[in-house]
């Protein structure tokens, strides 16, 4: 220990000497920890920005549409047939037990008026289950309940990006809106949810008692009023999303009588799949920055090298008193060594304060979230510590086994 | 009287391509304790070669060499180190000093590799500053030092170990004949007071003649080995030297 801290006087005091030297070959150092830091914290910053995303469209959410069907031969689009209702979402409920709750949608475009305002928008007749299928919650007021679904209630909870745009700044709650010349009360406005996933305004909807829509909105089916647009299903659990898509097909298709061979007449969409891909590819990115960064890095630590050769070369006759006075070749080794670790430490210590500080730059004016986690710099720390370790033992092992009495003789 | 060095039939050869050079051609002698010996010869004559090996920063090809008891030859790189450490003193001609370190550190260095705390190690290499009448030196540095100043230094430095031996290689090559005899009065003193061993290798007839014992080098052989039965004393000269001459 003592030898250790007198190895870290002579090394600094070394260091100080060549004050231009030592802090050009830091440069390369805090560069090379600056761009890890920076960089890793832009590539998990996107990736946090996307699971925040896949959080906002729900938790273990899967959709179910109508899928495509065959009518003698011809391939209908899909949606062209009613193949899902009411009754398909109540018989998910009751019999799969990997699902924990269905939310029945229909949706259409509609127009919305309030006072000499209005906004066009996206409508949605659902259950008041949506609220928990979907993670949402209320900004203000309340969501319609299930006696509003009951009873065709003209309630309607307003998307924030629809209340702003026909309300601005004032509470919607207990106004009137008319859509189609049916007056509908606001029970409520939704807390904001911002992008989805794959771009979409998700506070750009009104949402309705899916009875209520059907019958005075968007018009119900005529071939079956019980029809819907689209299931939401919630799988019990992230391990339950498989199971849950399995019970579902086989389910519907006995309830559809598919025979076996025959194509569904539905389309199951695993959201949280898709969505897991981007964060898959944002992770990728991520390491890509973080692998690239390092290598600017390691030509740090080559500069380390070519400095600390340099100097071993011009304080040989240094070396060769010390030898002459005593000192052993663990001692010159490890004032070599120490010197190298110091100059690779304290360049990782700035780079790691220049590190984030760029990161704070490239959020505050490119408006990209980075995220810099402590690990990431603790890493960073002790890998600009290895690189000093790794690329100052050559120089250090030159010093120390040099033959003294050439090192005293050298000019 | 015990000898400090005893070296038998010591031989030293250099391979110089296919061609083996015999520099040492089997030397032996015995030194004692407190004795002040001087090492002349022509250069080639194989004097440089066996300092080295006296200051066990060489190794010899054959023969054997006991320094205080030990023997010296077949010990490792680092028990070398140890014992140029304990019981060695170096004084060169070139004084090799470390540049921009002041002198009280540049005396300081031998006890980086033993294992005085810091406030010992401060303390006696004031004393030793003190000893070669450095006082209000101490933080100066070698490049504010004059010639006959830094090699006090360098002297400071051999002896802080408080060693067996002080091996000085040509000490006044490169220093005027004045500061020439100042240098070697402190080596007389050291020699005569602490009873410390003096080798000091020399071209200069006047400053083996302040050496009690002269050793010739020719040929990698030693050509002679005389007493000096009236060793000049460097301080009395030094009182008759002109005064102007001083200010060095």
């Amino acid at each position: 220990m003592k030898k250790l801290m007198m190895s870290t006087g002579i090394a600094l005091r070394a260091l100080k000497v060549n004050r231009t030297r030592s802090g050009l070959t830091m440069l390369g150092i805090i560069i090379g920890v600056a761009a890890v830091i920076a960089m890793v914290g832009v590539g998990s910053g996107a990736t946090a920005r996307i699971q925040q995303q896949i959080q906002s469209i729900g938790s273990n959410l899967i959709i179910v549409l109508p899928g495509s069907i065959s009518a003698n031969g011809v391939r209908l689009g899909s949606g062209a047939m009613v193949t899902l209702t009411e009754d398909d979402a109540k018989a998910i409920t009751a019999e799969c037990p990997a699902v924990s709750i269905v939310v029945p949608a229909v949706r259409g475009g509609v127009q919305v008026v309030y006072g000499n305002s209005n906004w066009a928008t996206n409508a949605q007749g659902v259950t008041p289950d949506y609220l928990a299928i979907r993670d949402a919650s209320m900004m203000s007021g309340q969501f319609f309940t299930d006696q509003d679904v009951d009873s065709a209630a003209k309630a309607a909870v307003l998307g924030q990006t629809v209340a702003q745009n026909l309300f601005g700044e004032s509470d919607p709650t207990g106004q009137i809106v008319i859509i189609k010349n049916v007056p509908f009360t606001v029970s409520g406005v939704l807390t904001p949810k911002g992008q989805s996933p794959s771009g979409q305004d998700q506070d750009d909807v009104i949402l309705l008692p899916i009875s209520t829509a059907k019958q005075k909105v968007l018009g119900a089916n005529k071939a079956n009023a019980k029809a819907v647009g689209s299931l939401m299903v919630q799988a019990i659990g992230p391990r339950a999303v498989d199971q849950a898509v399995e019970e579902m097909t086989a389910l519907l298709r006995e309830r559809h009588k598919i025979l076996s061979g025959q194509d569904d007449d539905f389309t199951v969409r695993n959201l949280t799949e898709v969505f897991a891909a981007q964060e898959t590819s944002a992770q990728v990115m991520s390491i890509l920055l973080g692998a690239i960064a390092s290598v600017s890095l390691i030509v740090g630590g080559i500069g380390i090298m070519n400095i600390m050769l340099v100097s071993v070369t011009e304080r040989t006759r240094e070396i060769g008193l010390r030898q002459a006075v005593g000192a052993k070749t663990r001692d010159i080794l490890s004032q070599f060594l120490v010197e190298a670790v110091t100059l690779s430490l304290l360049g990782g210590l700035i780079g790691i304060g220049v590190g984030l500080t760029s990161s704070l730059l490239i959020s505050h004016f490119a408006k990209w979230s980075t995220q810099v986690s402590p690990l990431a710099v603790l890493m960073a720390f002790v890998f600009s510590g290895l690189v000093g370790v790794f690329f100052g033992y050559y120089p250090a092992r030159k010093a120390a086994f040099m033959d003294p009495i050439e090192a005293l003789r050298y000019e | 009287m015990a000898a400090v060095i005893e070296i038998k039939d010591l031989v030293k050869d250099y391979k110089l391509g296919e061609v083996p050079v015999h520099v040492l051609k089997g030397i032996s002698f015995k030194i004692e304790r407190g004795e002040f010996v001087s090492i002349m010869g022509p250069s080639g004559s194989g004097k440089s070669t066996l300092m080295n090996i006296l200051g066990c920063l060489d190794k010899p090809t054959s023969g054997t060499y006991d320094l205080d008891g030990i023997s010296v030859g077949r010990l490792s790189r680092d028990e070398l180190a140890d014992i140029r450490n304990k019981k060695i003193g170096f004084v060169f001609q070139q004084f090799n000093l470390l540049p921009r370190t002041s002198a009280l550190e540049n005396i300081e260095l031998p006890l980086l590799y033993g294992d005085a705390p810091a406030e010992e190690r401060r303390e006696r290499a004031l004393k030793a500053l003190l000893a070669v009448g450095l006082e209000g030196r101490e933080s100066h540095q070698p490049s504010q030092l004059s010639g006959g100043q830094q090699q006090r230094v360098a002297i400071a430095r051999s002896m802080i170990n408080n060693p067996q031996i002080i091996l000085a290689d040509e000490p006044t090559g490169a220093l005027d004949s004045r500061i020439s005899v100042e240098i070697m009065a402190i080596f007389q003193r050291l020699n005569r007071e602490d009873g410390i061993t003096m080798i000091v290798v020399t071209h200069d007839p006047d400053i083996a003649s302040y050496s009690h014992r002269k050793i010739h080098f020719k040929d990698g052989s030693v050509q002679s080995d005389d007493r000096i039965a009236q060793p000049r004393e460097a301080q009395r000269d030094l009182e008759r030297l002109p005064a102007e001459l001083a200010v060095a």
